[in-house]
């Protein structure tokens, strides 16, 4: 029998020939991750236990982005309590503010992930780096405490389900509109334990920065992780930024899935995602005309240069909605100071859009831009759950940029055909 | 030991657990004041030490935030009883020494206010108040060692000590 490229992985970071779904291993990690919100429990159990030296001190990241620049003295104790314990195990990946960017878009950006790699992160959104065919997972802080002393990561090896995606994306649909029409499909916990792999030739089509939102959002459908085979595309975005030797891995063609879906790319326009749940999508189309209070473009789903790219196409020469506050957030310091070389930051500052420098922040409710109760916010993030991004009594709508962008103009939810006429 | 049970739906999220306004710090009595607060507002001071929480499907999905089941520990919760865990909620448990345990019929007939008793070593679950038995599956052998070690640091502790 087959492997998939998700045990292909597994098993070649236990040592062993084979794995088989539900079986418990052992494995060894490539790259650990914490930010500013789960490594100080890390860092504290990690000492607690007394251990005195981390397994290697070129293989952890910790990346303070989610209440930074630090909002709080709460926050800003917690971000130091990363930078003493950088510094302490001379730690090589430690980003400071100003250098640093949504760990999400950061770590793949600076090469520090490579495809066939095993990788955990003290986030739930780890699971991003499947777009280059790592296999990559969200674990919690006292996981990330013995990966720090071990080196290892308990795991039960997923089952997987295939996603092929036949034909061709429609004009502006995205793999944020892949993503959500999915979790529509299959629920929040369509795909829980599992390993989702998505393939097909739409998929090949696809840039890195759309892989990347559709390998980002397989946590919201429960998955352990998601996970996109290494091709040509792979390689080009990997080429000069990775300078350590790597694997690619494929799955056989006779390898064991638990379920396997067919979508045809063609049958999906651009989604949006109501409120409290990923899953609750529509077209674009039965979503027009709600009216909203802000607009958020970034986050680890979508806030990387081709992002924004697309939100300055539509918002150029046009100002956000009288009603509208914009807030657009580039995801690192790379793709800030690409897209004011592109000339795209002038054109959301003559849109009246707010840009900051990269944070989690609105996110996770964390700061810049919370709502208050009973206002409305479209978003290109990941989660539209009860109170994410402030007062419980507050409601989040998921989109791609390019609704955003276009609903910012109106006001309303409008799809993007509506400001660019062909 | 019997405990009063607090039933909750489905797709609790770890936002509505202990929402991210409050994750600027990790003292767990400050977490503990906060505990289910953007679920059930009043949960923590109906709550007494010892009850459970009765959930739906996918208990604890969203962020990986092991400041939920800190949350749930230090409020004083002694298990949390659901037809599913989401994945990183039921391994950050399981590190910690949370109490949790999958069982579909349980989390389904029991009902809010029922009193029960759970019988771990049987694998039961017994309900107090409707005089029903359920019985759940038993963890693999290799987390029955992380949690009899009473959590993940301790066993790595006795290992790297080996
Ligand atoms: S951008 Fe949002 S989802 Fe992504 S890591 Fe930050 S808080 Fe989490």
């Amino acid at each position: 029998m087959g492997m998939t490229i998700t045990e292909k992985i597994i098993a070649a970071h236990c040592g062993v020939r084979e794995v088989h779904p539900g079986q418990f291993v052992y494995a060894n990690v490539d790259i650990c991750l914490g930010n500013d919100i789960t490594a100080p429990i890390a860092i504290e159990e990690f000492e607690k236990a007394g251990i005195k030296k981390v397994f290697d001190p070129e293989k952890i990241v910790l990346v303070p982005d989610h209440f930074t620049p630090n909002k709080d003295i709460k926050s800003a104790q917690q971000s130091k309590s990363l930078r003493v314990f950088a510094e302490k195990h001379r730690l090589k990946y430690y980003f400071e503010i100003g250098r640093m960017g949504i760990e999400h878009a950061l770590l793949p950006e600076q090469g520090i992930v490579a495809p066939g790699e095993l990788v955990i992160g003290a986030d739930s959104h780890t699971c991003t780096y499947g777009a280059l065919g790592a296999f990559s997972t969200g674990v919690g802080s006292t996981d990330l405490a013995a990966c720090f002393a071990t080196g290892k990561v308990w795991l039960k090896v997923p089952e997987s389900i295939k996603f092929v995606f036949h034909g061709k994306a429609k004009r502006w649909t995205s793999g944020k509109d892949f993503i959500l029409y999915t979790i529509g499909k299959i629920g929040v916990d369509g795909a829980l334990y599992k390993a989702m792999e998505f393939t097909g030739p739409a998929i090949s089509e696809l840039s890195m920065d759309d892989r990347f939102a559709i390998c980002n959002m397989a946590i919201e459908a429960g998955a352990k992780s998601g996970i996109i085979a290494p091709d040509k595309i792979t390689e080009s975005y990997v080429n000069g930024r990775v300078k350590k030797g790597y694997v690619k891995y494929h799955s056989d063609p006779d390898s064991k899935y638990s379920m396997v879906y067919e979508f045809n790319a063609d049958d999906i326009p651009p989604q949006v995602a109501l409120p409290s749940l990923p899953e609750n999508t529509k077209p674009v189309d039965d979503a027009c005309g709600i009216k909203i209070d802000q607009v958020v473009i970034g986050s680890c789903t979508n806030g990387r240069i081709s992002d924004l790219r697309i939100a300055a196409k539509i918002l150029k020469g046009k100002k956000a909605h009288p009603s509208i506050r914009l807030i657009i957030i580039p995801a690192t310091q790379d793709i800030y100071k690409q897209a004011l070389k592109e000339g795209l930051i002038e054109i959301f500052i003559d849109a009246e859009a707010v840009v900051s420098t990269p944070t989690c922040g609105p996110c996770l409710g964390g700061h810049m831009g919370i709502l208050a109760e009973g206002e409305r916010a479209l978003t290109t993030t990941n989660r539209n759950f009860v109170g994410r991004m402030g007062h419980p009594k507050s409601e989040i709508y998921l989109c791609s940029p390019a609704v955003a962008a276009a609903s910012a103009i109106t006001g309303k939810i409008t799809t993007p055909d509506e400001i660019i006429k062909l | 030991m019997k405990s009063k049970c607090w039933k909750f739906g489905d797709n609790v999220n770890t936002d509505e657990i202990i929402p991210a306004r409050y994750l600027n710090t990790t003292d767990t009595n400050e977490l503990a004041k906060h505990c289910m607060e953007d679920a059930d507002p009043d949960f923590i001071k109906k709550a007494r030490k010892g009850d459970v929480i009765v959930a739906g499907e996918n208990f604890g999905c969203g962020s990986s935030r092991e400041h939920a089941p800190i949350s749930i520990k230090a409020a004083g919760i002694s298990c949390v009883i659901a037809k599913s865990f989401a994945r990183i909620f039921f391994r950050n448990a399981i590190n910690i020494g949370l109490l949790i345990f999958e069982c579909p019929k349980a989390a389904e007939q029991i009902k809010e206010g029922d009193e029960i008793e759970v019988k771990l070593a049987q694998s039961e679950i017994f309900n107090h108040t409707s005089k029903k038995t359920f019985t759940f599956e038993p963890f693999p052998p290799e987390m029955q060692e992380i949690i009899k070690s009473g959590g993940l640091m301790n066993f790595v502790k006795t290992k790297m000590g080996q």
